[in-house]
C-alpha cells in the first residue's frame, strides 16, 4: 500500500504555494518518511522556518510549527530546545536563510552541536522573491540582481557546518528522494546538531534565466553538480572542480551535545558540586 | 503584606525579579550597561532548572527567548539601547504572533554606541514602536532600587496577560546603583503569579487567535496536544497565513484594542506633593530621585513644587495627567533625552506651554540644576 502521508500534513492548506515541479514538495515527504519511521508523534516533534518559500514548510506539516523572521530559524529553535530538552526540533530553512542573512545562527549551532537538526534546502537563488542572487548561485550565473552573471565566489554550507562542529553533516539532492529520506533519518536520529543540505531545483527563478527551462533540465544539472562521497574521495582534486560531494560526509557521534552539557551545568549551581572541567566534556576517544 | 530588605543593585534586583516570577529562561548577549542581569540570571536558572543561555548576538539572544516562550515556559532577555534596534524585527514577530516576553533595557547614551558607560533615558521613544507596523507597546519605567523589582515582576504578569513583549526600562544609574530595597517576599510573589491563559477542551475547538476583540491570543504550550502554528504573518484564527480582508483588519486592530481596552489594568503612577502644587515637575526612573530631592529643597523655600512619575510610560496615564495639568499651570518635564516624553506629556495635557529641562550629555541631573530651573518659570 503507498505511503499516506495525509496524518503528517494539513491537507487543508493544500495546494502549497511551490510551483508545479518544484523540488520542496520531494524533501517535504521524504521528511515525513523518515519521521514516520521513527515513530515520533507529531506532539513531540516542534518544526521551526525562516522566511522564503522553505518558510512555507512549517505551515503544511502538522507538528508544533513555527514560521520565524528571515533567518533566525536556529536561534528561535535554540529556545524551543534548551527550554524542552526531551523533544524533537527540526529548522527548515533556504539557502539564503541559513547561509546569508542567519549565516552567523547557523555556525554558532553548529558550534553549540545542539540537538537540533537542520534540513537547508539549497536551491541555488532566492526563489520567492524573484531571482537574486545568493551565497550559493553558481559564478557566472544570471540573477535579477547580476545580469551581467554571478561574480561573488559560491558557498558551499556542508563545509561550513564541518568547520564550525556540526556533528553530523550531509547533503542530497532531490532527484534521490530514497537516498534523501535516508540521510534525513540519520540526522533526526543523531544526537547534536545534524546539518542536512538538500538540494532542489527552482526552473522557474533559476532555471528558465540560465538556459534550464524545465524542471528537468534544472534536476539534470543538479545531477550534473553532484557525485557520491565515495567516488569524491577517490577524485583529484581537478575532477572535483565545481562537484559537490553527496551522501553523510561528517559524523561525529562522541561529539557532547549542549543539551547534555546544560544538564551537568544544573547539577553544579544545583549540588554546588565542582564547576566543570574541559575533562568532562572531552571526547570518548 | 509582609517584606524583606536586600542590598543588591538594579540589574541584580531585575534578575532575581524574574526567577521569583517564574521565569525559566533568558536568551542574551552582552552589553553595557546590562550585562549583569544575564551574569546574575546565569547563576540563578539552572538553580531552579532552568536555563541561560548568551547567544551570538543580540537578534538570537530575543529569538531564542521567544522561541522558549512559544514553547510555554515564561522568558526574559535584556539588553541596552542598541541591543532593542537590532532584536526590533523578533519583537515585531512576538507583537504579531502574540508571544508574551520581557525585555529589560537598561539606557545608555545613544544614538548608536554612544556613551556605553553612562545614563541616558533616549530609549523611551524607541520603547513605544521598536518594530515597525501597528500594535501598542507596554513599557514600564522603574524608579527606585525596589521598582527594579516589582515592575519586572509586574511585567511577567502583564506579558502573559496580554500576550506581548512587555519593556522594564532601567536605566544606567538605576541598573548600577547599589543599595537598600524594601521588597515584597518571595511567597508574595509568587501568590500574584498569574499565568498566561490557556484552553484545555478539545484540540479540534481550539482557536488561539480566535479572541474577542479585547482580548490576546490563547496560546497553549506546545507539546501538549494542541498542535498549532506561529507566523509574523497575517493569520486567521488558527495563526495560519491570510490575506483576507477582514481577518487582517480585524487582527491588527485587535493587537492595538487589547492594551487600550484594559489600560487601567496597566496604569501606574506615583503623585508625590501634589495637590498643593503650583508648580508639577514630570519625570521617570532615575531623574526622579533628584527630581523628588529638588521638590523637598523648594518647598523649603516655600515653592509650592510636586512631582508626576508615570511607571507605566507606554501607554501613557493621559487622563492623570491631563486632571493635574489642567489645574496646573506650570509644568516641567525633566528627562534625559531632547523631550521625548514631553511631547506625549505636551499631546495628554492638549498644551503646548510645557516646559522642559532635558540633558544628553550622559551625566545625571543634579537637584539643583533642577531647582534652578523651576525658579526660572
Amino acid at each position: 500500500m503507498a505511503f499516506n502521508y495525509d496524518s503528517y500534513l494539513r491537507v487543508e492548506k493544500m495546494p502549497t504555494l511551490w510551483c508545479w515541479g518544484c523540488g520542496d514538495g520531494v524533501i517535504l515527504k521524504a521528511f515525513i518518511r523518515a519521521v514516520d519511521k521513527l515513530g515520533w508523534s507529531k506532539d513531540d516533534v516542534c518544526l521551526v522556518s525562516g522566511i522564503g518559500c522553505s518558510g512555507r514548510f512549517s505551515s503544511y506539516t502538522d507538528f508544533n510549527t513555527v514560521h520565524t523572521t528571515h533567518g533566525r530559524t536556529i536561534a528561535f529553535a535554540t529556545g524551543v530546545k534548551l527550554a524542552n530538552p526531551t523533544k524533537h526540533v527540526v529548522c527548515v530553512a533556504g539557502d539564503g536563510d541559513a547561509l546569508a542573512i542567519g549565516g552567523n545562527h547557523t555556525i554558532h549551532g553548529c558550534r553549540r552541536n545542539i540537538d537540533i537538526s537542520l534540513i537547508l534546502i539549497n536551491n541555488f537563488i532566492y526563489g520567492l522573491t524573484n531571482s537574486q542572487t545568493s551565497p550559493t548561485t553558481p559564478q557566472g550565473m544570471w540573477t535579477v540582481s547580476q545580469k551581467a552573471g554571478n561574480i561573488d565566489p559560491t558557498f558551499d554550507g556542508c563545509k561550513l557546518a564541518i568547520a564550525a562542529g556540526a556533528s553530523f553533516v550531509a547533503r542530497e539532492n532531490v532527484t534521490e528522494p530514497r537516498k534523501l529520506e535516508k540521510v534525513i533519518l540519520e540526522g533526526l536520529k543523531h544526537r547534536g546538531f545534524s546539518f542536512i543540505e538538500a538540494l532542489s531545483n527552482c526552473h522557474i527563478n533559476l532555471g528558465r534565466k540560465n538556459k534550464m527551462n524545465s524542471a528537468m533540465e534544472n534536476l539534470d544539472w543538479i545531477d550534473s553538480i553532484t557525485v557520491s562521497k565515495a567516488k569524491y574521495d577517490k577524485m583529484s582534486d581537478e575532477e572535483r572542480l565545481n562537484l559537490l560531494p553527496t551522501g553523510i560526509l561528517h559524523q561525529d557521534n562522541e561529539a557532547a551535545e549542549y543539551c547534555d552539557m546544560y544538564e551537568e551545568i544544573k547539577k553544579v549551581h544545583q549540588k554546588q558540586r565542582k564547576v566543570i572541567t574541559q575533562d568532562d566534556f572531552a571526547k570518548k576517544i | 503584606m509582609s517584606t524583606r530588605e536586600i542590598i543588591s543593585t538594579g540589574n541584580d534586583l531585575a534578575a532575581i525579579a524574574s526567577v521569583d516570577a517564574g521565569c525559566m529562561f533568558f536568551g542574551g548577549y552582552p552589553i553595557t550597561p546590562s550585562s549583569e542581569v544575564m551574569h546574575t540570571i546565569s547563576d540563578l536558572l539552572p538553580k531552579v532548572g532552568g536555563a541561560a543561555i548568551q547567544m551570538e548576538d543580540e537578534i538570537a539572544g530575543v529569538a531564542a527567548a521567544i522561541g522558549a516562550s512559544m514553547s510555554g515556559v515564561r522568558s526574559l532577555t535584556a539588553t541596552s539601547g542598541p541591543g532593542i534596534s537590532l532584536k526590533a524585527e523578533n519583537l515585531g514577530l512576538a507583537q504579531m504572533a502574540e508571544v508574551p516576553l520581557v525585555v529589560v533595557n537598561v539606557m545608555r547614551g545613544g544614538p548608536s554606541t554612544g556613551l556605553p558607560t553612562r545614563v541616558s533615558q533616549g530609549d523611551v521613544a524607541q520603547a513605544k514602536n521598536p518594530s515597525h507596523g501597528d500594535y501598542k507597546s507596554i513599557t514600564l519605567c522603574a524608579g527606585s532600587l525596589a521598582e527594579c523589582y516589582t515592575e519586572t515582576v509586574r511585567a511577567f504578569n502583564l506579558a502573559d496577560r496580554f500576550m506581548q513583549p512587555v519593556f522594564v526600562l532601567l536605566d544606567e544609574t538605576l541598573g548600577h546603583m547599589h543599595g537598600k530595597a524594601v521588597l515584597p517576599t518571595v511567597e508574595e510573589v509568587k501568590a500574584g503569579i498569574k499565568l498566561r491563559k490557556t484552553f484545555d477542551g478539545p484540540a479540534e475547538e481550539y482557536h488561539p487567535y480566535g479572541v474577542e476583540q479585547d482580548e490576546g491570543a490563547v496560546l497553549n504550550p506546545m507539546f501538549t496536544g494542541y498542535r498549532y502554528h506561529f507566523t509574523g504573518l497575517h493569520h486567521d484564527k488558527n495563526g495560519f497565513p491570510t490575506e483576507e480582508i477582514e481577518t487582517c483588519r480585524k487582527l491588527i486592530e485587535r493587537l492595538f484594542h487589547k492594551v487600550e481596552a484594559h489600560q487601567d489594568e496597566i496604569d501606574s503612577y506615583e503623585e508625590y506633593m501634589l495637590d498643593d502644587a503650583e508648580i508639577m515637575i514630570v519625570a521617570y526612573g532615575s531623574v526622579s530621585l533628584a527630581a523628588k530631592e529638588s521638590i523637598r529643597h523648594l518647598r523649603a523655600e516655600g515653592i509650592k513644587a510636586g512631582l508626576f512619575r508615570p511607571i507605566t510610560l507606554w501607554p501613557s496615564p493621559v487622563e492623570a495627567i491631563k486632571k493635574h495639568t489642567d489645574r496646573i499651570k506650570k509644568v516641567l518635564c525633566v528627562e534625559l533625552n531632547i523631550g521625548q516624553y514631553h511631547s506625549e506629556v505636551q499631546r495628554a495635557a492638549g498644551r503646548l506651554d510645557i516646559d522642559g529641562l532635558f540633558k544628553v550629555n550622559g551625566r545625571p541631573l543634579s537637584p539643583y540644576e533642577i531647582v534652578n530651573k523651576v525658579k526660572e518659570l
